[in-house]
C-alpha cells in the first residue's frame, strides 16, 4: 500500500475570452490532468471559467517578501513614468 | 537587515494589520498567529465537511428530483468549502494529511450543529434557513480577515452560500403553508434546531478564550453575542413570515435597545456536544474515518493509473 500524498497544484482560470488566467486556489491530485478535472469541480461550478491552468506548486518560484522593498524601491523613485507627473497647460485636450 | 528582532518583527506585523493590509503566506507572521489560524480554519473546513452529513442523509429521500437536485448541488458546495479552507491551511504550513487524521482521532474540533440528528425532511429546510444563516452571518465579515488566502476563501463561500440560505427557506416557506401535519413538522424542527443554531456564535463573550488575540489580530471581526444577536434580529421576523413560533418563551422586542432580547442558552447543553458527548458526535467521525478508508482504493488506483501515464510518456 503507497501512501503517497497527492502533489499540490496552483490553479489558474480564464473567467471569459479576453481575461487573462487569474490564480483562484490550490488543489491536490495525482497528476496534471486530475488536477485539471478537479479544479473543474472545485473552482467552476457555476461557470466561472473557459479555461483552466494548473501548475505544480513546487514548480513555481517566487520573489521574496521580506526583499520586496529593496526587488521595488527602483520603480518608486521614478514617478516621471506616470502622466500625472507631467504639467499640462489648461485648455489642452486630447492627451 | 538580521538584526532585527522578534519584537520590531511583532511590532511591524501589527501596523501592517492596523493598517489592514493583508497578510499573505510567505510574509513574516508571528506562530501564535499562525498556529490559531490553522486551528480557525482547519476547525472550519472540518465543519464544511462534516457539514454534508446530516444532509447527505436525506438526498436519496428528497421529495421530489427538483428537491433532489438542489440537495445534491448543496451538498457538493460544502465539499468545495472544506477544500478552499483546507488549501488554505496548507498555505500556513499544515499538513493536509495531519490535519484530516486530527478530525478522525477526535483532536480537531468542528461545529457542534452537525451532532444533531436529521430526523426529518423539514430539517432540510431549516438547516439551509438556520444553520447556512448563522454561517453567513460568521463568514461574511471573514471575508475582511487579515490573512489573504483565508479572506479569498471566504468571498467564494459566501457567494454560494446565499443559495444555500434560500434553497432551505423555500423549503420551510412550503411546509409552513402545507397541510397541518406539514407545519407542524416544520414547527417541530424549528423547535430542535433553533437553540443549536444559537450556539453556532460559540461562547458567550464573557466565555470566549481566544477572542480579544484575534480581533487584534483581524482574524475574527465581532464577537460571538454581536453575531448571535445579529442573527437573531434578521431571523425572527422571517419565522414571523411563514407563520411559525420561535421556541423561546423570553424572546421579545426590546424598542429601547432596537433589538430582540431572547431567552438564556443552554451551555451545558453546548459544552457536552463540544466536548464529544453529543447526539451524533460518534456518528460523524465514524462516517469520516469510513469515508477515507473505504475510500483508499480510489487514491491509491489514482497514483498508479498517473504512475502508468507517466512512464508511457517517458518511453
Ligand atoms: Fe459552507
Ligand atoms: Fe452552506
Amino acid at each position: 500500500m503507497t501512501k503517497k500524498e497527492w502533489p499540490l497544484y496552483e490553479v489558474f482560470i480564464r473567467s471569459k475570452q479576453g481575461l487573462s488566467h487569474k490564480h483562484v486556489g490550490s488543489l491536490r491530485a495525482a497528476d496534471e490532468t486530475m488536477a485539471v478535472e478537479n479544479a473543474r469541480d472545485v473552482y467552476t461550478r457555476r461557470s466561472e471559467g473557459v479555461s483552466i491552468w494548473v501548475v505544480e506548486s513546487k514548480n513555481i518560484f517566487a520573489s521574496d517578501p521580506s526583499e520586496a522593498d529593496s526587488l521595488f524601491e527602483p520603480a518608486d523613485s521614478k514617478v516621471y513614468r506616470h502622466p500625472t507627473f507631467y504639467d499640462v497647460p489648461d485648455g489642452i485636450s486630447h492627451m | 537587515m538580521k538584526e532585527i528582532n522578534i519584537e520590531e518583527l511583532e511590532k511591524r506585523f501589527q501596523e501592517k494589520i492596523d493598517a489592514d493590509i493583508r497578510i499573505e503566506p510567505k510574509d513574516w507572521m508571528p506562530d501564535a498567529y499562525r498556529k490559531t489560524l490553522i486551528r480557525q480554519i482547519s476547525q472550519h473546513a472540518h465543519s464544511e465537511i462534516v457539514g454534508m452529513l446530516p444532509e447527505g442523509n436525506w438526498i436519496t429521500r428528497a421529495p421530489n428530483l427538483r428537491r433532489k437536485a438542489v440537495l445534491l448541488a448543496k451538498v457538493q458546495d460544502e465539499a468545495g468549502h472544506g477544500l478552499y479552507l483546507y488549501s488554505a491551511a496548507e498555505t500556513l504550513g499544515a499538513d493536509r494529511e495531519e490535519t484530516i487524521d486530527d478530525l478522525h482521532s477526535g483532536k480537531a474540533k468542528y461545529s457542534s450543529i452537525f451532532n444533531y440528528p436529521t430526523l426529518t425532511w423539514a430539517d432540510m429546510g431549516t438547516i439551509g434557513w438556520l444553520v447556512d444563516g448563522a454561517a453567513i452571518m460568521n463568514q461574511v465579515p471573514l471575508c475582511r480577515c487579515s490573512y489573504g488566502p483565508y479572506a479569498r476563501a471566504m468571498v467564494r463561500v459566501c457567494k454560494e452560500e446565499s443559495f444555500h440560505q434560500r434553497q432551505g427557506f423555500e423549503i420551510v416557506t412550503k411546509l409552513a403553508q402545507g397541510t397541518p401535519e406539514q407545519k407542524a413538522m416544520a414547527q417541530d424542527s424549528l423547535n430542535r434546531f433553533w437553540w443549536p443554531a444559537l450556539m453556532m456564535f460559540g461562547p458567550s463573550d464573557a466565555d470566549s478564550q481566544h477572542s480579544e488575540q484575534s480581533m487584534k489580530w483581524k482574524i475574527k471581526r465581532n464577537s460571538n453575542d454581536e453575531l448571535r444577536q445579529m442573527f437573531v434580529d434578521v431571523t425572527v421576523p422571517q419565522a414571523e413570515l411563514v407563520g411559525l413560533t420561535i421556541p423561546d418563551p423570553d424572546l421579545k422586542w426590546n424598542e429601547e435597545k432596537g433589538s430582540y432580547d431572547f431567552g438564556e442558552i443552554n451551555w451545558d447543553e453546548f459544552w457536552q456536544v463540544v466536548s464529544g458527548n453529543g447526539i451524533c458526535n460518534k456518528e460523524r467521525v465514524e462516517a469520516r474515518r469510513k469515508a477515507k478508508e473505504n475510500g483508499s482504493w480510489v487514491r491509491e488506483a489514482a497514483n498508479a493509473y498517473a504512475a502508468k501515464k507517466a512512464q508511457r510518456k517517458a518511453s
